[in-house]
């Protein structure tokens, strides 16, 4: 149990859904058409402890986004895991307040023609990011539905050229135990590391994450840029990250370093394979009563009908 | 200690060992600023089964320190102790069975099975329920001396208590690794005080350094 933290969002704070998708008639009337951030004017109300969050505006809708309803933005920016911060669920949004995540800078290395250090503007600047509302399925067997802002990683991928050597991709979070203090425990080996078939680093419902909510991304969430695989469960979704390389080999996920039995490099979402140490047939969707049944897990989170043949023939018993 | 000073104590203590379910309750129905955050079921067998175990610790304290500071009436707060760590891990098992798993049999039955830290956790809770059945004044009598041999299951359960928990975390192990150095203080005290009994018995000396020894084997010890 915990004390509610006064400085968090309470229920009444949260900007309520129908409002949120208003948000661009809301802003056109206060006279904000700029397209991109309008961080000041909007503060107030998009105000969180710590950092202002800038908001992105005219956000494209997705047809790959989910019709069910998202979660709060208060579940989903205090029920966390991102060891980074602590191993509390409530946690990272505690010891990541302080975070400052600009300016930030990736490193694109590995089979690719245009490798180097890119800004964060040079990241995203080119792309127009877009609203993706997708399920989110923990590997702890809780499940979570997100408003995501986020640009096809396809497209990101693509600028730098990846060659035919390229055969996975390789996301390493940031390493800085000054800034991260849950670094200064040896709980991971750190910096966390993902990664993913080249297949799937280009599916389309694979994002790279800048916000959620029309917003920019809390640092709790991964700020300010993180990975979205909708398919696979949520420690897939590497967040902060500072690099990016295209390997020839498959990389070895941090999870994956840390409990070879238990966690695999694929990750997907799969009902028939359980947990070594519980089930994952069915979840616990965050945000209903306390007294509302789990849900059943869907294959591949719900998502076979767009990913499933990337894995025909494959023993997914397995390739857990 | 006076019988009635102890019944005000007994007293207090109740209301205070009640406090983490109070705070529970209040926290389910969103009173007094109390929330379960966002994931309430699961912070609801987390908190029952850190009390439960918390408790069993406590119980475990209260010989050590009833040797070392040899306040006596301490062991007569003991029984409640234990009663509560058997009380927040019923809750615990009830959350879990209740809540979490709508009393499905199907689910429950290959949990106990089929995770060992379950199975783990649900022996040390069934080998609770005796303890908790004998611990009324009317057992203890008719169990003479046998009593004492039974109510030591609370050893193997703490065991089974920390290892549960243990093999229930992802990674970060170091609150239940907390709970095994307290666990292995309390029973390494026992082992230490043991042997530091027998040595002295074998070397003649007649006095026992317990002042209870003997008084705890011996039926209808407690005032009426």
């Amino acid at each position: 149990m915990r004390i509610r933290n006064p400085n968090t969002i309470r229920p009444s704070e949260i900007t309520d859904e129908s409002v949120y998708f208003n948000r661009r008639r809301f802003l056109q009337a206060a006279g904000f058409t700029a397209l991109g951030a309008v961080a000041a004017a909007s503060a107030k109300l998009w105000a969180a402890p710590g950092r202002e969050l800038a908001s992105f505006d005219l956000l494209r809708k997705s047809a790959l986004s989910t019709g069910e309803a998202a979660n709060s933005w208060e579940d989903i920016t205090t029920y966390n895991n991102f060891y980074e911060f602590g191993t509390g669920k409530d946690e990272p949004h505690r010891y990541a307040k302080d975070f400052q995540p600009h300016p930030w800078e990736v490193e694109v290395a590995g089979e690719c023609d245009k490798p180097g250090t890119y800004s964060y503007e040079d990241m995203v600047g080119p792309h127009t990011p877009e609203e993706r509302i997708y399920r989110l399925r923990c590997v702890e067997a809780w499940s979570m539905v997100i408003p995501w802002v986020g640009i096809s990683l396809a497209d990101m991928l693509k600028r730098f050229a990846p060659n035919s050597r390229a055969k996975f991709v390789k996301f390493t979070t940031l390493h800085d135990p000054a800034r991260m203090p849950g670094q200064r425990w040896p709980l991971l080996q750190w910096p966390y590391v993902e990664g993913l078939r080249i297949d799937e680093a280009m599916h389309p419902l694979t994002i790279m994450a800048l916000g959620l909510y029309g917003k920019e991304l809390p640092n709790q969430n991964g700020a300010p840029l993180r990975l979205v695989v909708p398919w696979k469960y949520g420690f897939k979704s590497i967040k902060s990250i500072v690099r990016i390389e295209f390997t020839e080999t498959q990389p070895v996920s941090a999870w994956e370093q840390a409990a070879p039995h238990e966690y695999g490099f694929y990750a997907n979402v799969n009902p028939n394979v359980d947990h070594p140490r519980w089930s994952q047939a069915r979840e616990r969707r965050i945000g209903a009563d306390v007294f509302a049944p789990k849900v059943p897990t869907l294959m591949f989170n719900g998502y076979a009908e767009q990913v499933a043949g990337l894995y025909a023939g494959m023993d997914l018993a397995k390739n857990y | 200690m006076s019988s009635a000073r102890l019944r005000v104590l007994k007293a207090m203590l109740f209301v205070a060992c009640l406090m983490p379910f109070v705070g529970m309750v209040l926290a389910v129905f969103g009173r007094l600023g109390l929330s379960l955050g966002a994931n309430p079921v699961e912070e609801l067998i987390h908190e029952n089964g850190e009390w439960g175990l918390r408790f069993l610790l406590i119980t475990l304290a209260v010989t050590p320190l009833r040797r070392i500071t040899g306040l006596l009436w301490l062991v007569r707060l003991r029984r409640m102790l234990g009663l509560f760590a058997f009380f927040y891990l019923v809750m615990h098992f009830l959350s879990y069975a209740v809540i979490d798993q709508r009393l499905a049999p199907g689910p429950i039955i290959e949990d106990v099975f089929e995770r060992p830290f379950i199975t783990l956790g649900m022996t040390g809770l069934l080998l609770l329920v005796p303890l908790a059945l004998t611990s009324t004044d009317g057992m203890m009598r008719r169990l003479g001396k046998r009593w004492q041999t039974l109510h030591r299951l609370i050893y193997p359960v703490a065991i089974l208590g920390v290892w549960h928990f243990w093999w229930q975390v992802k990674q970060d192990i170091r609150e239940p690794l907390l709970y095994a150095a307290i666990l292995a203080l309390l029973l390494g005290y026992r082992v230490w005080f043991g042997n530091r009994k027998r040595r002295s018995q074998g070397s003649r000396s007649a006095t026992s350094p317990d002042p209870m020894a003997g008084m705890v084997r011996a039926p209808g010890f407690r005032r009426r």
